[in-house]
């Protein structure tokens, strides 16, 4: 398969993950979108690893994927910490930094 | 044995030349400061006391100049030290100077004395007896100042003198200066003696600088060495300037207008400045400079003709005064007038020779001048206190003759020593007048003939008026209560006055034609000097003058008095010339109305030229317009200009604009911070975007 097919796949992920980010108001699924532009990274890593038959592509995803489960789960307890308080998870109201 | 060891020239007393100076400045400082406790006696005691040490002093110097001739120059103190400019306080003790010296301290000892006495009724008379030590004070003042004029050794330190005696000439004139015409002509007077002076010592002071310009020094002794080196029209330009200065201190043609009116003070100022010493310094200074002068003939010519012609015109108008002190003040000018012809013509030994017999005599005039007057005073008071009124009604003014009379009975020591001192004014033989006189016109008829003859006529009139003025006073009858009752003065008064006709008796032996002590005594000093000879013809002619003056006053002012005193009042002329002579003795009586012509071409153009840079040029130009108008008003508009719209409406409208476009900028900045993550996330969306575009395309 060459590998076009799946940088272009890739971009189209990571386009609807940018594209989610900015429209969803729902905090959780602007961090699903947010997995899924790092999915789509992943996703472009492999391909070129198998491209060029090395495996830096393929260890450099472990990276991505340790960071990505981190940031999940910071930024879960901050959307938890939020609820507490606002008792919605509409980013649209977490405006009080307005002006 | 010590007068032998002085006049031989062993023994010299030189070095005590300062302290004709220092002893008038002990006694003016003791009476300024002690004096305001002590009595009138100690105040007159120590002010004459230091006169007359001042004399003691000259006259060592002039023992000391017998066995010295060509005498000494006493240096005291540096004055000014600048550059080519060397000026110091020294003393030059030559014959010449002595003289002056001499006659100086020894007629001011005198007046010292009779002050003593005149002064204590005076402050009396006018009703202040605290003055009493501020005359003596002031008297002191003007011997040490006539000291520095006469003992200096340049034109400077003298010129510091000069304007000192004009000073004390001032203070004295104006002594009662609440007292005069409107209470005010004392000081009127006193101001016109200054002013007039200064005019004559702008002269001084050009003919000195123009002195330094050619010669670069004032010492006597430098410039004269360097004078036949330097141009004619220079030494011209200068002996000319010099003879304004002399004008104005001598009372000659055209400045001789304070002298009468310095007749306001007491007299014996009038006595000691106006006739003895201050106003012989022009004659003095002649003397002096007469190196200068003998080298521009020119210039001589004018001195003489100045002297001469004053000479004639004062003692024209001494005929027909009627103030016994206007009549002195008249014939001191006049007779001053000789001295400056004489030294005008080079007969600079008759000229000193007459300046010493004047001082005799003239002072002798004013001082019993003095007398006659408190005589009359007394008189006054006298009526005063038995309660009766002042005869005639009005005011008796005690200087008038035409109030005396027949004062030779009540006042018998006071006559003779006045008709001793008239006679010797008259220049009758043998007092010490007509010696003087005599060798003056001597001179004159081979010298400037013109000179001569002005001299002779004004020796007529001075005989006249002499003689209507010992008429008027002491004979005849008394023309008033106040003459009656006149008397006699104390000693006090009359002492000094016998020794000073004493003088006047015998001061012709000074120098008599033959002997010419006094001339060779000045020649020492006065290189150009030559005894003249005597001419009978002159002598004879003078006496012949003197005598039909005198004669023509006795018919006139005895005889024809007498005829017109039976008339009545109304119808009696206050003197028997003004029928004789109408106009011409009214034109005398006003003194040629020279005051008030004075007044029309120059007082009252230059007032009123003053009043216009006053008035007008100081206050209306430069204070209202230019520096109200101009500089004030035009400052505020600037300011208000600059302060309006410039710093108002400019800058503050900048720095508001500045504050404003800011605030709108924060606040269109601030729409950006909307509080939404989802445009937050945008913006970094598009910065990435940017970012990655720019490194792809680059």
């Amino acid at each position: 398969m060459p590998v076009t097919y799946y940088v272009i796949l890739s971009a189209i992920l990571f386009t609807l993950g940018a594209v989610g980010v900015l429209i969803r108001r729902n905090a959780i699924v602007i961090f699903m979108s947010v997995e899924l532009m790092l999915n789509a990274a992943n996703l472009a890593f492999v391909a070129f690893s198998q491209l060029y038959g090395t495996l830096n592509g393929q260890v450099f995803v472990f990276f991505v994927v340790t960071v990505a489960a981190a940031e999940v789960a910071v930024g879960l307890a901050l959307i938890v910490a939020i609820f507490r308080t606002k008792h919605s998870i509409n980013v649209d109201e977490i405006s009080s930094l307005k002006n | 044995m010590l007068l032998q060891e002085i006049t031989s020239g062993g023994l010299s007393f030189f070095n005590l030349a300062p302290w004709i100076v220092f002893f008038p400045t002990i006694g003016l400082l003791f009476n300024i400061l002690f004096g305001g406790r002590l009595s009138e006696k100690i105040i007159g005691g120590v002010a004459s006391a230091a006169a007359g040490l001042a004399f003691l002093v000259s006259a060592l110097l002039a023992v000391s100049l017998v066995g010295h001739p060509e005498g000494m120059v006493v240096p005291l103190a540096e004055w000014i030290r600048i550059g080519e400019l060397d000026i110091r306080w020294a003393f030059q003790v030559d014959t010449l100077s002595v003289t002056m010296m001499l006659v100086v301290t020894g007629v001011g000892t005198l007046i010292h004395i009779y002050s003593i006495g005149y002064m204590h009724e005076d402050v009396r008379f006018q009703g202040d007896t605290t003055r009493f030590r501020r005359f003596f004070v002031y008297m002191n003042l003007f011997i040490i100042a006539m000291m520095i004029l006469v003992g200096s050794d340049n034109y400077m330190m003298l010129f510091v003198g000069w304007e000192g005696v004009g000073l004390c000439s001032y203070l004295l004139i104006g002594f009662w200066f609440e007292k005069g015409e409107g209470g005010i002509g004392n000081a009127i007077a006193a101001k016109k003696a200054f002013i007039t002076n200064r005019i004559g010592d702008f002269g001084f002071i050009i003919a000195a600088l123009l002195m330094f310009w050619a010669f670069g020094s004032f010492n006597f002794e430098e410039v004269f060495s360097l004078a036949p080196e330097i141009a004619g029209t220079i030494i011209l330009a200068i002996t000319l300037f010099m003879l304004l200065g002399v004008t104005g201190k001598s009372a000659q043609i055209p400045l001789y207008v304070w002298l009468p009116d310095a007749m306001a003070g007491p007299t014996p100022v009038s006595a000691l400045i106006h006739a003895a010493t201050m106003v012989t310094a022009g004659v003095y200074l002649v003397a002096r400079s007469y190196p200068l002068y003998v080298q521009v003939p020119e210039a001589q010519n004018v001195v003489a003709l100045v002297g001469g012609a004053t000479a004639l015109f004062a003692a024209t108008i001494a005929v027909a005064q009627f103030d016994i002190k206007k009549v002195l003040a008249y014939s001191t000018i006049s007779q001053l007038g000789f001295m400056v012809a004489a030294v005008g013509i080079g007969a600079f030994g008759a000229g000193m020779f007459h300046l010493v017999t004047h001082a005799f005599f003239k002072a002798l005039l004013f001082l019993s001048a003095g007398s006659v007057i408190l005589g009359v005073e007394h008189g006054l008071h006298h009526l005063e206190h038995a309660g009766g009124h002042v005869g005639g009604g009005g005011h008796v003014d005690p200087q008038d003759m035409r109030v005396m009379g027949g004062l030779r009975t009540r006042m018998r020591t006071t006559f003779v020593v006045y008709l001793i001192g008239a006679l010797a004014l008259a220049g009758i033989w043998p007092l010490a007048g007509f010696w003087s006189k005599d060798e003056i016109l001597a001179e004159a008829l081979h010298l400037n003939p013109t000179v001569y003859w002005l001299l002779t006529i004004a020796a007529f009139f001075t005989a006249f008026y002499m003689g209507r003025q010992i008429l008027l006073v002491f004979f005849g009858d008394p023309r008033s209560e106040a003459a009656a009752h006149a008397g006699e003065n104390p000693p006090i008064i009359t002492a000094p006055l016998m020794f000073l006709a004493f003088l006047s008796v015998f001061g012709g032996l000074l120098n008599l034609p033959g002997l010419h002590t006094f001339t060779s005594w000045l020649e020492h000093t006065i290189e150009v000097l030559h005894p003249g000879e005597f001419n009978l013809q002159v002598a004879l002619i003078s006496t012949g003058v003197a005598l039909l003056g005198l004669a023509g006053s006795w018919l006139i002012y005895s005889r024809r008095y007498r005829q017109l005193a039976q008339l009545p009042p109304a119808r009696r002329p206050d003197d028997p010339l003004r029928p004789l002579f109408g106009p011409v003795f009214s034109l005398l009586a006003h003194k040629y109305w020279i005051d008030e012509i004075y007044g029309l071409l120059i007082l009252r153009p230059y007032q009123a030229a003053c009043r216009f840079l006053a008035e007008t040029v100081d206050w209306r130009f430069w204070h209202d317009w230019f520096h109200d108008s101009l500089i004030w008003r035009g400052f505020d508009r600037l300011a208000g200009a600059l302060g309006g719209p410039v710093d108002l409406r400019v800058i503050d409208g900048l720095a508001n604009w500045l504050a404003n476009a800011t605030v709108r900028l924060a606040g269109s900045l601030r729409h950006l911070q909307t509080g939404y993550v989802r445009n937050y996330a945008l913006s970094v969306f598009l910065g990435v975007i940017a970012i990655l575009g720019y490194l792809i395309f680059r």
